[in-house]
Order: structure tokens, then C-alpha cells, then sequence
């Protein structure tokens, strides 16, 4: 299976898909995170230990222990470049603690790349599974099938009292880390988004934004989920994200309902001159781009905008990236260049004639 | 990893050591580092790249080399982490540092989770009784939201299932 693939698409496999609450919710992700009960954990192998569980976890796959659940790839990142590595991260299908720290690091990515598994990162494994959509449940069912095939054919380190042992006490127990990626615009247009983040906060779930720093959220795209692992079931951990989700987006619906009853005309102006500078703009940086990206899914979902399909905007989230657009330009970009590719690859996707499906 | 010194303990300190530009990095263990003074951090030629990860802050800065006395107390004697690294690392070396620590866990992760013992899944090779309770306590949830959407039929087949699980774990030292 060519590499190359995973690298020029911008949008996995998965995320061609449909989920529930699309307009809102962006992907449900479930990550669980083992490791092999006689090797330290990956910060403090040695060379050939850490080597060890790479080549355990090669065994699993090269078996064919994973062919139930799909096509997988074993790709050490050793064999791959710089970029290479920025385009994964860019792509959510590795963290930048793999791509930049790790030793003896590798992913088995799976061909429609849902399922996304680092090797030697933080802990020996981390399962990750994608859905498109509100699909946490289902992220969930599949990450536990995953995870079954793993501990049948490696020794998991677990006790238990304390469950599954990870490098880091905030990950000890299930293990898991349930997320959800939810657009908000309305929420922070009506500035609701402070008082709702901090009430989500207090009931045991952190929020963070994107691609942004800290808690800034870049294209008002904000990322809820547990931080609680031990001391509650994998059942209950995904029930309360959930519940706690399903109220943002309740709220986040009420939000733009009110928009469009109160300010219709406000709110049809921002997103078509947004509309209209991603179609035109000559130069844009990372920041103004993901912003106007969000007035116009805010658009599309109002019905403001009829002609520019939720695919494009998701594919655009990720090619916007600077990792990207060099690989897209298939050169090194200076900040400068990287701003007019950007917009470029914008004007391209949004252009009347091709990209934009149909929509009625 | 294990200390380039003397290549028997497992190195927990690395760092950068820059002389005249010239970039080593370094990889020893505590017993090496504290034999060679020089490796204490405020000396103007060392620095640490992960001083989170360094454990050297362990050691007084302003305590002449060689007077910094062995820290006494909690180790893993599998990997070779103190209580204190972990304390400074905010990670464990092994699974085995959760049974050397074990006695000092609970507050940690009471702060962290608020609460100090797994409910959730269980490997079926641990097997047994426990791994019966837990498929118990799944099923009781199942159940629940069944009734709640009035899925009736399903949920006698449930109920069935948490019987049959019931009798067995009632039954002498159900071992699976
Ligand atoms: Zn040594
Ligand atoms: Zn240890």
C-alpha cells in the first residue's frame, strides 16, 4: 500500500462518512492506552526494549490478528520524513509527542485510516479510533474490539486495583480518552461559550480548542472529553461525555436558532463576506482562514449557503495546515508563501465550477 | 536506556552538555551524576533539555559537588525511578513502580480522578471472578438503558445473561 496516499488526502477515508449531528459535531474519538507488562514505559526503555515492543506489536499485525476489523499498514516512523510526519499530526492520525520524541516509534494506521495506533509514544500502545460525527459509542465499541485483539496476543500490564498501568497517573485505569470535536460559532458570537465551558469543567470533562494553544480555540472548534480514567467504567466515561455533549449541541442549536430570528441580516452579512473573501482573498493566514471557514459551515448549516458542501470545509480544515500546503506546493514554504498557497488552495476548493457538491 | 557511565543502572538523567559549541548529550544514571559534580545544574556549562524529566533539580544547586548526600527512601527496583523522580516526572518508569509506590498512590490519584480503584474493563487472561463482576455490572448497565427505551425483549435476554454470570460467581471460585 502506497504512503503517499495517507499524505495528498487531505480528508481520511472516515471522514467521507456521515454521523449524527454533523452540523455540530465534527468527529468522536476514543483513545486507549496499554502497555506491555515486563518492558518500562517508552521514556524509560532502552533502545532494544523499546525495539522489543515494536516488534510485538509488527507480530500482531503481520499475523493478520487485525484483518476482522480492516486493512492495516506498519509504518515505523523512522521511514518517514519530516513532512511526512507534519502531515500525519495535521491529519489528527499521530500526536507531535510521536512524530518529535519518540524512539523506536511506529503507527499502523488502518487503510481508511478510522483507526490510527502509535506504538512506542507515551505508552507502548495508544488505540485510537475516529468517527465521523457524534459516533462516541461507536468509537468506543470499535477501540474495545481493537483492544481484545491486542491483549490476546500481548502480556497488557494491569492490576487490579488499579487497572490498566500507564506512564502518566491522569491516563491509570480504563486508560481512556473520549473526545469529541464540536463546531460552536453561535455559542461564541452570543458569548454563552465562557459560562457553558466553565460548567463543563466542573463536571469532570476539560475543553480545549483545535489546532490552537491552551484554551483558545482557533475556528470556534472546541474539543470536549474525559479527564477522569480510574475509579468509573469505559461505559460510564463515554455516557457522561455524551450527555454533556448532547447538552452543548442543544444549547449550540437554541444559540443559532436565535441568531436567525434575531439577526438574520447581521448574521447572512458575516457569512457571506466571509463567504466572498475565501473566494477572492489573494493572501490569508492560518488564523483568518479558520475563521472564515467557520462563518461559512455556520452558513451552509443556516442555509445561507447552498452550494458549498461540509466535505470541502472539512477537507479545507486540514489543507489549510502549513505541513500541507508544502506538500501540496511539494516545496519548503516561507510564512509569506504559505499564505498565498493557502488561499489559493481555498479559492480552488470553493470555486462554483468544481469542488462544491451539489446540495439542495 | 542505561547510564553511559557505567552501564549498569537504567540512565534517568539526560541531558545537553554544550563546551565551545559543541553539543554531547548525556544519558547516566543518579549514582554517576552525583559522582560527577559537574553534571549539578547552575554550573554555567550544562543545562538540562527535559529539566522536567532530569530529576536533577533533586539535588541542592547551591551543595558542593560531592557533598550531596544519597537520597534516602522509595525506589522501583525494577526500573531504578525514586519516589521523588516520580514526584518531579509526574510519570512512572514501569508498571512495577506501582507496586514499590503503591503505598503512597492513593492521594495522587485521588486528586487526579477522585477515586483510587479501577471499575472499569478487565483482560480476559486476569481472568476469573473479577473479570465475571465486572461483565455483571456491564450488564446491569446494559439493562438500564434498555428498560429506559422500553426494549423489553432484549433486556429479559439480559437479564438472563446477569443470572447465568450470578449463579457462577455464587458458585465455588468461578475461575476463568
Ligand atoms: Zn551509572
Ligand atoms: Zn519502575
Amino acid at each position: 500500500m502506497s504512503l503517499d496516499r495517507f499524505m495528498d488526502d487531505a480528508l481520511s477515508e472516515w471522514m467521507k462518512g456521515e454521523g449524527a449531528d454533523a452540523d455540530i459535531v465534527i468527529s468522536s474519538r476514543i483513545r486507549i492506552a496499554r502497555n506491555l507488562r515486563s518492558i518500562p514505559f517508552p521514556m524509560f526503555a532502552t533502545d532494544e526494549q523499546s525495539k522489543e515492543v515494536m516488534s510485538q506489536c509488527y507480530s500482531v499485525v503481520s499475523r493478520g490478528a487485525l484483518d476482522k476489523v480492516g486493512k492495516f499498514s506498519f509504518i515505523p516512523l523512522s521511514e518517514l520524513d519530516d513532512l511526512s510526519k507534519r502531515v500525519l499530526v495535521e491529519k489528527h492520525l499521530i500526536s507531535p509527542n510521536l512524530a518529535d520524541e519518540s524512539r523506536n516509534g511506529a503507527l499502523i494506521l488502518s487503510e481508511n485510516e478510522a483507526i490510527s495506533i502509535m506504538v512506542n509514544e507515551e505508552d507502548h500502545l495508544r488505540i485510537q479510533c475516529l468517527f465521523p460525527g457524534f459516533q462516541i459509542r461507536e468509537a468506543l465499541e470499535l477501540a474495545d474490539q481493537i483492544d481484545d485483539i491486542f491483549e490476546e496476543n500481548l502480556d497488557y500490564a494491569f492490576d487490579e486495583k488499579r487497572g490498566y498501568l500507564t506512564s502518566c497517573p491522569t491516563n491509570v485505569g480504563t486508560g481512556i480518552r473520549a473526545s469529541v470535536m464540536l463546531h460552536l460559532p453561535a455559542l461564541v458570537l452570543s458569548q454563552q461559550i465562557n459560562r457553558i465551558l466553565s460548567a463543563v469543567n466542573q463536571v469532570g470533562l476539560t475543553v480545549r480548542g483545535l489546532y490552537g494553544e491552551g484554551s483558545e480555540a482557533i475556528g470556534n472548534l472546541f474539543q470536549v472529553s474525559n479527564q477522569i480514567t480510574l475509579g468509573q467504567s469505559e461505559e460510564e466515561i463515554v455516557d457522561n461525555l455524551y450527555s454533556v455533549a448532547r447538552q452543548i449541541i442543544e444549547h449550540e442549536r437554541t444559540a443559532r436558532r436565535r441568531l436567525l430570528e434575531e439577526s438574520r441580516a447581521r448574521i447572512t452579512d458575516r457569512v457571506l463576506r466571509s463567504y466572498g473573501i475565501l473566494r477572492h482573498a489573494y493572501i490569508i493566514d492560518s488564523k483568518e482562514a479558520a475563521q472564515r471557514l467557520s462563518d461559512v459551515r455556520l452558513g451552509i448549516d443556516l442555509n445561507i449557503i447552498k452550494n458549498v458542501s461540509t466535505k470541502v470545509l472539512n477537507e479545507l480544515l486540514v489543507m489549510t495546515q502549513p505541513a500541507f500546503l508544502q506538500r501540496y506546493a511539494r516545496q519548503k514554504l516561507s510564512p509569506e508563501q504559505r499564505d498565498l498557497y493557502r488561499a489559493e488552495m481555498i479559492r480552488q476548493r470553493l470555486a462554483p465550477s468544481e469542488g462544491a457538491g451539489q446540495q439542495p | 536506556m542505561f547510564c553511559q557511565e557505567c552501564g549498569k543502572k537504567p540512565a534517568t538523567l539526560h541531558f545537553t552538555k554544550i563546551v565551545n559549541g559543541e553539543k554531547t548529550e548525556f544519558h547516566i544514571c543518579e549514582s554517576c551524576a552525583r559522582e560527577k559534580g559537574e553534571f549539578i545544574p547552575g554550573t554555567p556549562n550544562s543545562f538540562s533539555i527535559h529539566h522536567l524529566l532530569s530529576g536533577l533539580l533533586d539535588f541542592e544547586p547551591t551543595a558542593p559537588s560531592g557533598m550531596a548526600k544519597p537520597q534516602e527512601g522509595l525506589r522501583c527496583e525494577n526500573c531504578g525511578l525514586t519516589y521523588t523522580q516520580f514526584g518531579k516526572l509526574g510519570r512512572f518508569g514501569c508498571s512495577s513502580c506501582y507496586t514499590y509506590f503503591s503505598d503512597r498512590l492513593d492521594p495522587i490519584f485521588k486528586r487526579v480522578h477522585g477515586n483510587v480503584v479501577h471499575v472499569g474493563k478487565v483482560p480476559k487472561r486476569a481472568g476469573g471472578r473479577i473479570r465475571y463482576k465486572r461483565e455483571v455490572e456491564k450488564l446491569k448497565h446494559k439493562l438500564k438503558s434498555l428498560v429506559e427505551r422500553e426494549e423489553f425483549e432484549e433486556a429479559a435476554k439480559v437479564r438472563d445473561q446477569i443470572r447465568d454470570l450470578e449463579r457462577k460467581l455464587a458458585g465455588d471460585h468461578a475461575d476463568g
